[in-house]
């Protein structure tokens, strides 16, 4: 270890142990009074579905600023649009980072978005953090030691669904349908190597489809007609309610297991028919806002008043809104935990040392745990079914190596 | 005594002057571009580096539009697919630079080459469609472009859909007459100075032969045919030459980003594109300048007056230049210029 | 055998969609000669009036029939506002016009009614026609609909006076007003007759595709090339456009190239068609004579 890191982390180490005799420490975007923190988000074009996230994170600061800050620090959330489009993430990463001069980003969406300021972003040694994508490759500590993400990755949660299907339906047949970008080859990606030998054997059908498609009905007359018995359904929102609906109107009775990012009661499975949606597979680690379980919870009460003081705009059954709220409350123990010594450098030692952290807003056992050579918070995710009009645990959480 | 000089329908005969001397151009317009030329050389040196990137990116923006503007502008031809062409020319840069290890300075020739026959090829079959069907021929192949790009067979060469990171080449000196260079000053250089290189030559090929003829065969194809032009030919050049135009752009625009990927390039780049060229101006070489400065600042502004809607404020902003600019800003400071000197004339001859 | 009729019966069902929205592109293109690209969005803008006043507890023939006398109205009233002051300016800048106009619609349903996909109730029975797992009632309903809206348009230039000025109007505005013809509230009259049928296009698409507002942007590109593959000014011509792309885009995916490149092979076919056939396959071919 470096002198220059010694002293750092003894310094960490005395601000952690004594928080009032802790001197203060400021990079750009922190003062006695204001953390700066940045984002890109997609307000506009062919994602803006996801902008709904940057509101909700940026309506959840003006509450934690009415009441009064993190350490008497009010926070000044600055979020851009980038349209999905790589080039104006950029532009709006340069300008929060050299013009706004932010301390650190949270929660920037989309995979392409962020591949092109992944390099950027660590060479100027900003955290980059809690990013809106569950591709793997934000796991790397090693050469890209400023950034973090947030959603399990897409890779992960597939090898889960692949491991329950070799345990529990070694001879099926799988069709597969997948969006015809980053986020669904991944996911694919994942499957198949959770197959390992067999995905050749196994996997009988694929198809794709592009986000400016009408329908997937093409495709999924195509996978019923392979004769498959499992369909593992790698869609964003509007196609998974399209393809639930499809996959039953044609009498299509295949074990289902849908993406994560398509779980939401309220926005998917409620259009495309609950009574269709039943027997579904898939994973949860964050509050569904719609799930009876969370009636009485002190989280989701919570979480129905902010809406209707502080967002009124958005809609309470998105699994986006929920998701938004689960980011916003790690970034607020964050910021607790870095206390007064907000340089960038601690901020993301504060972010490589969250341990056992339960966001309130997640499912309860699915716990946040970071470390230097970690950098994904999620390590275990729960395999769920569909019955009666919500999801119901299988089993217990279960370990996901990388 | 009013009404005599009011109407002036034609145009004054060029002066002696102008006739005998060796540039066309008045000694003012001349002082103009130098000064404005010196303006640029300076600028990044009191601009941020964020800014200097702006800066870089609207010139890629302006030579872009120029080159949609000589298809579209000056020969009548209407693409709605440019963004595709835009995407080659990244494409072809960031898979020489990191496959190859080709210097940025080669690939940008190389790249407008690839382009330029891309074009022409792809302005072949165009030549049977007009108008409104041509749009969708181009439209199409905008669409279409980024699905190729993410196609699996191709995935070795364009990095599918995860793209190719790039690096932004360093400044060869790392001073100018004792002013710091770094990769975001001496990129702008390197555009500033092809910018000029486009536009001379753009300039040069639009007032002479091929300019006329250009514009003879948008305004009277039979008659430009009766007299002599060939319609084919000049048509597939000009789709050729837009093509290599807005092909330098998308590698410049690529290096400058250090990143190329199918969703950088949806045909919402090519929508964008043809709005910067009427907003700037048709027809019109100052027009990409103008087009570009609005397709590069004008979302930002839009972004800081609503977060909850954005492009409502954007499209408002674009009907809105529309109805006081129809034929672009150009069109209208050529106007606002032409009344001027009228009125001058007038008070003068008054 | 059977995996290929289905896939003619599937690309019928989405062919069905592209050929409402079609027709409308062709309604407005035969008033106005512009190409209105923010047809797609004013369609889905309807629907989602449509939907409010559904979930506001009025039936459902009484929204329809509300929405298309509102779309009606809102259309002429855009005509009207904003699209007047640009009409004698140059091709493009109407153009950019209306992509300024499809920017604004799409944004403020994005805002208004957020992004969260609605479901969108259907007039037809829910029940599978003959009990086949083919094609859903619906989208049989659709189809019927679309044919309607088809019939009337054609009864209505073909036959009716109105019908006949507006197409005068249209093809040459200055003999028109010569005549008598007010050119400017037939344009109107264009408007809202094509924001009705998108309208129409939007109620009947919204229950396949689900609501949200950018429902119609992939449907928009298809009708777009079906309306010109038929000839951007034959109706029948952009019906039949519309079952063909629909048709052929679903056997490419599914037997040539495989889904990852149906929509570049399909594109392909369409301008290869036009290259072959420039006006279209019915279209009128226009000849200028010197």
């Amino acid at each position: 270890m470096s002198i220059k890191t010694t002293l750092a982390v003894a310094a960490l180490g005395l601000a952690l142990a004594a928080p009032s005799i802790a001197q203060k420490k400021y990079d750009p975007g922190a003062t006695d009074t204001e953390i700066k923190i940045g984002q890109t988000m997609p307000y506009s074009g062919p994602a803006s579905a996801y902008g709904t996230i940057g509101k909700l994170e940026a309506a959840y600061f003006k509450r934690i600023n009415e009441q009064g800050g993190i350490n008497g620090r009010k926070i000044n959330f600055i979020s851009y649009d980038d349209g999905y489009s790589p080039p104006k993430t950029v532009e709006m990463i340069r300008k929060l980072v050299e013009q706004d001069e932010v301390l650190f980003t949270i929660n920037t969406l989309g995979t392409p978005s962020n591949t092109a300021i992944h390099k950027y972003m660590n060479s100027k040694k900003v955290p980059h953090l809690f990013l809106a994508t569950g591709a793997t490759k934000w796991n790397d500590p090693k050469n890209y030691p400023w950034t973090m993400g947030f959603n399990p990755s897409y890779q992960a949660e597939a090898k889960l669904y692949a491991v329950d299907i070799l345990k529990n339906h070694p001879n099926a047949k799988i069709a597969i349908l997948y969006q015809n970008d980053d986020y669904g080859k991944d996911y694919l990606k994942g499957f198949v190597d959770g197959l390992g030998d067999k995905a050749k054997s196994m996997i009988v059908a694929q198809a794709t489809y592009e986000v400016t498609d009408p329908t997937v009905d093409s495709q999924i007359v195509t996978l019923k007609g392979s004769g498959a018995d499992i369909f593992f359904n790698i869609t964003t929102p509007k196609f998974a309610a399209q393809a639930i609906r499809k996959v039953a109107d044609l009498g299509w009775k295949p074990l289902h297991y849908l993406n994560q990012v398509s779980a939401s009661v309220g926005s998917v499975l409620t259009p495309a028919g609950l009574d269709k949606s039943q027997g579904l597979i898939s994973m949860r680690y964050i509050k569904d806002p719609t799930d009876p379980r969370w009636a009485s919870d002190a989280t989701m009460k919570e979480y129905f008043e902010f809406m209707k003081k502080y967002y009124p705009d958005g809609d309470v059954n998105d699994a986006s809104n929920t998701y938004a709220y689960a980011v916003s409350q790690l970034t607020v123990q964050l910021l607790k935990q870095c206390g007064d010594n907000l340089t960038r450098e601690n901020v993301m030692k504060q972010a490589e040392n969250i341990k056992n952290f339960q966001i309130p807003m997640a499912e309860p056992g699915v716990v946040a745990n970071t470390s230097p050579t970690d950098h994904e918070p999620f390590q275990t995710m729960q395999l769920v079914t569909f019955k009666g009009k919500s999801w119901v645990g299988e089993g217990s959480p279960v370990a996901v190596k990388q | 005594m009013e009404a005599a000089t009011t109407t002036t329908t034609l145009a004054p005969l060029p002066s002696e002057k102008a006739a005998t001397r060796a540039l066309p151009f008045s000694r003012a317009q001349i002082t103009g571009a130098a000064a404005l030329l010196v303006i640029a050389c300076a600028l990044p040196f009191f601009l941020s580096n964020y800014r200097t990137f702006q800066a870089s990116m609207v010139l890629i923006y302006a030579i872009a539009l120029l080159g949609l503007n000589i298809l579209t502008g000056f020969n009548g031809q209407i693409s709605l697919g440019h963004g595709a062409f835009f995407a080659i020319g990244a494409y072809v840069t960031a898979i020489l630079m990191d496959k190859f290890g080709v210097p940025y300075w080669v690939c940008l020739p190389l790249a407008g080459a690839v382009c330029l026959l891309a074009g022409f090829l792809f302005g072949l079959p165009a030549l049977r469609l007009e108008g409104i069907y041509l749009a969708l021929a181009t439209f199409a192949l905008g669409v279409a472009l980024p699905q190729l790009l993410k196609y699996k067979h191709f995935e070795g060469w364009t990095g599918g859909v995860q793209g190719i990171v790039l690096i932004k080449p360093d400044p060869p000196f790392s001073s100018l007459f004792g002013l710091k260079l770094n990769p975001d000053r001496w990129f702008f250089f390197v555009t500033l100075f092809v910018t000029i290189v486009m536009f001379a030559l753009a300039w040069n090929l639009l007032r002479g032969r091929v300019g006329r003829a250009l514009v003879a065969i948008r305004d009277h194809p039979i008659a430009a045919s009766t007299m002599g032009i060939d319609n084919a030919l000049y048509k597939s050049l000009a789709f050729g030459v837009s093509a290599m135009y807005t092909g330098i752009a998308g590698a410049l625009g690529g290096i400058a980003v250090a990143f190329v990927a199918p969703d950088s390039f949806t045909i919402f780049v090519s929508i964008t594109l043809v709005v910067g060229m009427v907003i700037g101006g048709l027809a019109s070489i100052s027009g990409a300048f103008y087009g570009a400065l609005f397709v590069q600042f004008v979302p930002n502004i839009a972004d800081q007056i609503s977060k909850a809607a954005p492009w409502a404020i954007y499209g408002t902003l674009m009907i809105v230049f529309m109805y006081v600019m129809p034929t672009g800003i150009a069109g209208a400071l050529r106007l606002a210029w032409a009344r001027l000197k009228r009125s001058r004339q007038d008070n003068t001859a008054a | 055998m059977e995996a290929f009729a289905h896939q003619v019966i599937a690309g019928l069902a989405t062919g069905g969609i592209y050929a409402s929205l079609a027709l409308a592109l062709v309604m407005i293109y035969n008033a106005t000669h512009h190409v209105n690209f923010a047809q797609g969005e004013l369609a889905m803008f309807a629907t989602y009036l449509c939907w409010t006043m559904l979930n506001a507890g009025w039936s459902y023939w009484a929204a329809f029939f509300a929405t298309l006398a509102i779309a009606f109205v809102l259309g002429a009233a855009i005509e009207r506002i904003i699209v007047r002051p640009v009409e004698s300016a140059p091709v493009l800048t109407v153009v950019v016009v209306f992509i300024g106009l499809l920017v604004i619609l799409n944004s403020l349903a994005g805002w208004i009614y957020t992004y969260t996909i609605k479901s969108f109730p259907s007039p037809f029975p829910a029940a599978p026609p003959f009990g086949s797992h083919l094609v859903t009632s619906h989208e049989l309903g659709a189809i019927c609909v679309t044919l309607i809206v088809l019939l009337l348009i054609f009864l209505f230039f073909r036959y009716t006076p109105l019908g006949l000025a507006m197409r005068a109007a249209s093809q040459n505005p200055d003999s028109s007003r010569l005549v008598g013809i007010r050119v400017g509230w037939m344009l109107a009259l264009g408007w809202g007759m094509a924001a009705a049928i998108g309208a129409t296009a939007g109620m009947m698409v919204a229950p396949i595709v689900f609501l949200d507002p950018n429902m119609m942007a992939g449907i928009l590109l298809y009708a777009f090339a079906a309306a010109l593959i038929g000839g951007i000014d034959n109706p029948g011509g952009a019906v039949l456009g519309g079952f063909l792309v629909g048709v052929l885009e679903n056997l490419i995916g599914a037997y040539v190239i495989g889904t990852e490149l149906k929509l570049t092979v399909a594109l392909v076919l369409i301008v290869g068609v036009l290259i072959v056939r420039p006006a279209g396959l019915f279209g009128k071919v226009i000849v200028t004579r010197v």
